[in-house]
């Protein structure tokens, strides 16, 4: 038996010992012990070092606020987690666990030296000091402090668990399961309501279960509390434990995360690590409770220094003596019954110290007869001991004037400074809240929501209970339904007030007081009201600069003592300070959880085309284009992609080459005004297009820049088969059903997304059309020149076919039902065989169009490139009255001398140049540099040389000048020319 | 995440299946050919930017149909929906200032 471990208390178990190892020693708990507890059952209270002092410190809390007690939990491979409280993580069988911030150890730590020197270290101490030279700044500052900042260490590998994702819609979701949140339960439950009811916890019961003592209708705490959820689980109510309401958004969704494995010894293989729920819920009570707040004085953080109420959880629920010895100081009476109760198992009080003059004579009649040393109107100004609290020492205080103190001797300090009520989730919904003179309470709200119990600052469990059948009630009615009103009757009641402080009074040197606030990011009362000093009035501007309640925690302890503080350097009243914002998550949560099976594989879909199984059986290799996976380039073996895509580009200019186009967007545009559609849209003229030929479409925003382009077919007077670029397939539609529906409703045009439907297969070369006119049955080939297109079958299977070309070669797009698109590519390849056909990826395709002066959407152009910027004035039909983006193209902007024109670079030595490279007239300039354009594309060509395209100040002017490219291996030298480096004629298509 | 009511489908659906679609009731000239640069660069660029009450485009997904919708930018709230070519409804009571 552990020695503060107490004979068959609590709701441990103690017929079932749990093994687990702290910084490598094996420690003995219970099945229902957390790391906590069983480590304070052990006599540990020494659990972490802080962040930036590194002093030693131990859990300070028994719930999911603590700040202190972090560790590493280790689950095996890929599943170590830092920063795991210690105070919430359950044991379990074969757990191992390890302090942080500690070197070499965690009793010996070097880091420590920070906690000397730690007047160096004050609020806006990194702003201060790092501030020169300069230079310092990246090489030595940054990587040191980065090095010892901060908290635990990262996992390294991918995480192995599995996360879960649910949708929930409730009527009523009552967060929290303590006595307000059962009574709301039970009382929206009684109408046949949906009821979900939450907590965080492993047990439902909240504060009851560290109050066994209480009676409510006859019943002592616990057994009223197991009554209630059978009563609950029959009524239908979903009870969840060990899921936290971790944000409360928009129109009462609230996030709920729920930890399914972390505390099985075995968990079951493939079973989620932790489910994240999205609750939509018809009303939500709010019964989250209230926070106990540390009293600020001089060593508040020292090991064994605990909040009252802690001490009292850890006695009832785990049956845990904190100490034997403890000293108690408060500003409140619930730290009087947490002395009580420790007096009545075992331990010797050493003195209940009270900040205040006047103490309730049933509480002082209550100490008197346990014997227990009183000390009103007390102050403590320091304690004293390393890994552990050794003494406290106190001092009377009359008006303003600090006695002399004495040192009372303990090994544990219990300390209460009031409640803080939790108003985390109710700030997320952005309602207002009210100062009543010692807290913030919610006010207005703006979300169909209730708060019952100490949530809203309520004490003692009668007013309680009946607070939250109260919201249960009112929930109903919001839902507009009824019920009973509940009534209980409470025994053991335990009332209570108390009063806020801001640091307590010392007689000591008020600036060397190491009096903490905000203990996880070490921040003390010295450092806020230095903030002050320096000039920080915003309390958003003192949290940022001292970092008070930006730890892990969030500031649940220390918000409130933070605020008091400032408040008195400011000289203002609290609320006219204000507190800073709560965020979500409520408490930290996994990216697990977040992602749930967003991950992976399941992360984003893969769209792959009808000849994807072909290209992949012959070995491509592939590159994802928007959510596409498309064959990059094939290469044989022996060859890398330079080689391979060379050998492609020769085989198709050579003879023929095949290319799987099915990504290309495809939007059919039919009816009876479909032509004045597209003239509206498109900056070409369409009325003139004959059925059966086809013409490159530009499309422009509004704004005049180039947003899509590509070939668009007339099959008939009303029926136009649009193509646009693979990424912008979806864009365009958008765009056209906007005008459609909004602009011109009128028009008797529908729109269809085709590009799922149809499988499209290029061939290029110069022996396209003799390999392909054997298979095509429905073609007048006498009429079918170069941008053509029509209705037919190509190798039996129904087509249409398009003439047109984006290498320079005699070209075709076959397109055919997606279904038969495999089919279709293998006859082609069969047929193809006498002409060496060369399949090819995207890259060879980039490289043939990129030798011929084609652009590419969104390479060469990026959202402010006018057509005449792209030197593609030609496809602007200027005899239209008006087009999208057409009056845009005469704004002074546009018209104006030196835009970014698009040209083609050939480099003096013949290297490669970098794509986003930059341009510079000189080279030798004074840094930084004018930068005049950016090379768009670059890439080895069929040519023997490298070829590039770029857009550059007035670069259709400067044609057979020189320009500079800084790279990092040194500045090329390169030379503007046409885009157009390959068969500039256009002969290639004629033949 | 907010729940909005496509006026087509009649059904309030969540957010996920909407994607903003810019300020509303800015019609497109008839014939901006005729505009001032300055009345182009008005009708292309300048926008209310409301602190409050708003008329905005929203587009549902599903359906596939533009809409108009009065959202409150301060509160996120959609105060209403309505379909695209309506006229823009006067501002509710309750949220004029």
């Amino acid at each position: 038996m552990s020695r503060y471990r107490i004979m068959g208390k609590g709701r441990v178990d103690h017929s079932a010992p749990v093994s687990f190892t702290f910084d490598g020693k094996t420690y003995k708990g219970l099945r229902g012990d957390t790391v906590a507890s069983a480590l304070l059952a052990n006599g540990v209270h020494l659990m972490g070092r802080s962040f930036k002092y590194h002093r030693p410190r131990g859990a300070v809390t028994a719930g999911s606020e603590e700040p202190n007690a972090l560790i590493g939990t280790s689950r095996g491979a890929g599943r170590f987690e830092p920063n795991t409280r210690a105070t919430v993580q359950e044991l379990r069988a074969g757990l191992v666990t390890e302090s942080q911030n500690k070197w070499p150890n965690l009793s010996f730590d070097l880091g420590a030296i920070n906690d000397r020197a730690y007047m160096l270290f004050s609020a806006g101490f990194y702003y201060k000091t790092f501030m020169w030279p300069k230079s310092f700044w990246d090489k030595v500052y940054e990587p040191v402090i980065r090095g010892a900042a901060g908290l635990g260490k990262s996992p390294t590998e991918p995480d192995p668990d599995r996360y879960a994702s649910r949708y929930l819609h409730t009527d009523v979701l009552v967060v929290g399961a303590g006595p307000a949140g059962i009574a709301a339960a039970l009382a929206a439950a009684q109408s046949g309501a949906d009821v979900t009811l939450v907590d965080e916890n492993p047990e439902m019961g909240g504060s009851l279960l560290s109050d066994p003592a209480v009676q409510i209708d006859g019943k002592p705490a616990w057994d009223w509390v197991e009554a209630q959820l059978g009563r609950l689980r029959a009524a239908g109510v979903r009870l969840m434990t060990r899921t936290t309401a971790i944000g409360y958004y928009h129109q009462n969704m609230v996030g709920l995360c729920q930890r399914l494995t972390d505390h099985l010894d075995n968990p079951p293989k493939g079973a989620p690590r932790e489910r994240m729920w999205r609750v939509r819920a018809g009303q939500v009570v709010l019964a989250q409770g209230a926070l106990e707040k540390p009293l600020v004085f001089d060593g508040n953080d020292r090991p064994g220094v605990m909040l009252a109420g802690a001490a009292q959880t850890y006695l009832h629920k785990f049956g845990v003596r904190v100490g034997d010895n403890p000293a108690v100081v408060t500003s409140h009476d619930s730290a009087w019954y947490a002395a009580f109760d420790l007096a009545d198992h075992g331990a010797r009080i050493a003195a209940i110290i009270d900040t205040r003059d006047a103490v309730r004579p049933d509480l002082l009649e209550a100490a008197r007869k346990r014997g227990i040393k009183v000390l009103a109107s007390h102050t403590v100004t320091t304690t004293t001991g390393r890994s552990r609290v050794k003494s406290v020492r106190a001092a009377l205080v009359r008006g303003d004037t600090v006695g002399a103190g004495h040192d009372i001797a303990c090994d544990c300090l219990l300390m209460s400074g009031g409640w803080t009520p939790s108003l985390h989730l109710f700030s997320h919904t952005k309602g207002s809240l009210a100062w009543d003179g010692q807290t913030f309470l919610p006010d207005r709200k703006t979300e169909d929501c209730e708060i019952a119990g100490a949530g809203r600052g309520l004490w003692g469990y009668q007013p309680v209970l009946a607070d939250g059948a109260a919201a249960g009630l009112r929930a109903l009615a919001g839902l507009g339904r009824a019920g009973h009103d509940a009534c209980f009757t409470v025994g053991n009641d335990r009332p209570g007030t108390g009063v806020t402080h801001t640091e307590l009074p010392t007689d000591g040197n008020a600036g060397k007081a190491r009096a903490f606030i905000d203990f996880q990011n070490d921040v003390t009362a010295k450092d806020i009201r230095l903030a002050v000093r320096e000039g920080m009035r915003s309390i958003e501007h003192v949290k940022r600069y001292t970092t008070n309640g930006m730890a892990t925690d969030q500031g649940k302890m220390s918000n409130i003592n933070g605020l008091m503080i400032a408040a008195d350097a400011l000289g203002k009243a609290p609320p006219q300070v204000g507190l800073t914002t709560f965020r979500p998550p409520y408490t930290p949560t996994s990216f697990g959880a977040f992602c749930g099976y967003l991950r992976g594989e399941t992360f984003q879909l893969t769209r792959k085309t009808p000849i994807d199984p072909w290209a992949e059986a012959n070995g491509a290799v592939f590159e994802p284009v928007a959510q596409w996976r498309r064959a990059w380039y094939f290469p044989k073996p022996g060859e890398d992609m330079h080689a391979a895509v060379l050998r492609e580009c020769k085989a198709t200019r050579a003879s023929l080459g095949i290319f799987d186009a099915s990504t290309l967007g495809k939007i059919e545009v039919a009816g009876p005004d479909a032509v004045e559609f597209m003239n509206r849209i498109y900056t070409n003229p369409w009325t003139k297009l004959a059925p059966g030929r086809c013409r490159y479409g530009l499309l422009l925003g509004e704004d005049g820049f180039i947003r899509d382009d590509g070939v668009i077919g007339r099959l008939s007077p009303d029926l136009f088969h649009v193509t646009t670029t693979t990424g912008g397939a979806a864009r365009v539609l958008t765009m056209m059903e906007d005008y459609l529906q909004t602009e011109w409703p009128d028009l008797d045009v529908w729109l269809t997304s085709t590009t799922e439907q149809w499988a499209t297969v290029a061939l290029n070369g110069p022996n396209a059309l003799t390999m392909l006119k054997p298979l095509v049955q429905g073609v007048d080939w006498d009429d079918f020149p170069h941008m053509s297109c029509g209705e037919c079958t190509v190798a039996g299977l129904p087509a249409r076919l398009f003439r047109l070309s984006f290498t320079g070669e005699i070209g075709f797009e076959v397109n055919v039902p997606a279904r038969h698109g495999l089919a279709l590519w293998t006859a082609l390849m069969e047929a193809g065989k006498p002409y060496d056909i060369c399949p090819y990826g995207t890259e060879t395709m980039h490289v043939l169009r990129a030798e011929k002066g084609y652009i590419i959407v969104g390479q060469d152009t990026d959202g402010t490139v006018t057509p005449a910027d792209a030197g593609l004035d030609w496809a602007v039909c200027k005899a239209k009255k008006d087009f999208v983006g057409k009056r845009s193209l005469s704004r002074p902007d546009i018209v104006a001398k030196g835009r970014k024109q698009l040209v083609g670079l050939l480099t003096e030595d013949g290297s490669l140049l970098q794509e986003g490279a930059q341009i510079v007239l000189d080279p030798d300039q004074p840094k930084p540099m004018r930068m005049v354009g950016h090379v768009t594309s670059s890439y080895q060509s069929t040519m023997g040389h490298p070829i590039a395209m770029a857009v550059i100040e007035g670069g259709f002017d400067k044609m057979g000048e020189t320009v500079f490219v800084p790279m990092p291996d040194g500045v090329r030298k390169a030379r503007i020319t046409s885009t157009v480096f390959y068969d500039p004629e256009g002969l290639r298509l004629k033949a | 995440m907010l729940l909005i009511h496509c006026p087509y489908c009649e059904d309030t659906l969540p957010e996920l299946e909407f994607t903003y679609a810019g300020e509303a009731h800015i019609a497109r000239p008839a014939d901006p050919s005729a505009l001032s640069d300055e009345e182009w660069r008005d009708y292309l660029f300048i926008r209310t930017n409301a602190r409050g009450p708003h008329y905005e485009r929203w587009r549902h997904v599903g359906c596939g149909r533009f809409f108009n919708a009065l959202r409150d930018t301060v509160s996120d709230r959609f105060l209403m929906t309505y379909k695209a070519g309506l006229p823009r409804p006067p501002l509710p009571q309750e949220t004029v200032e």
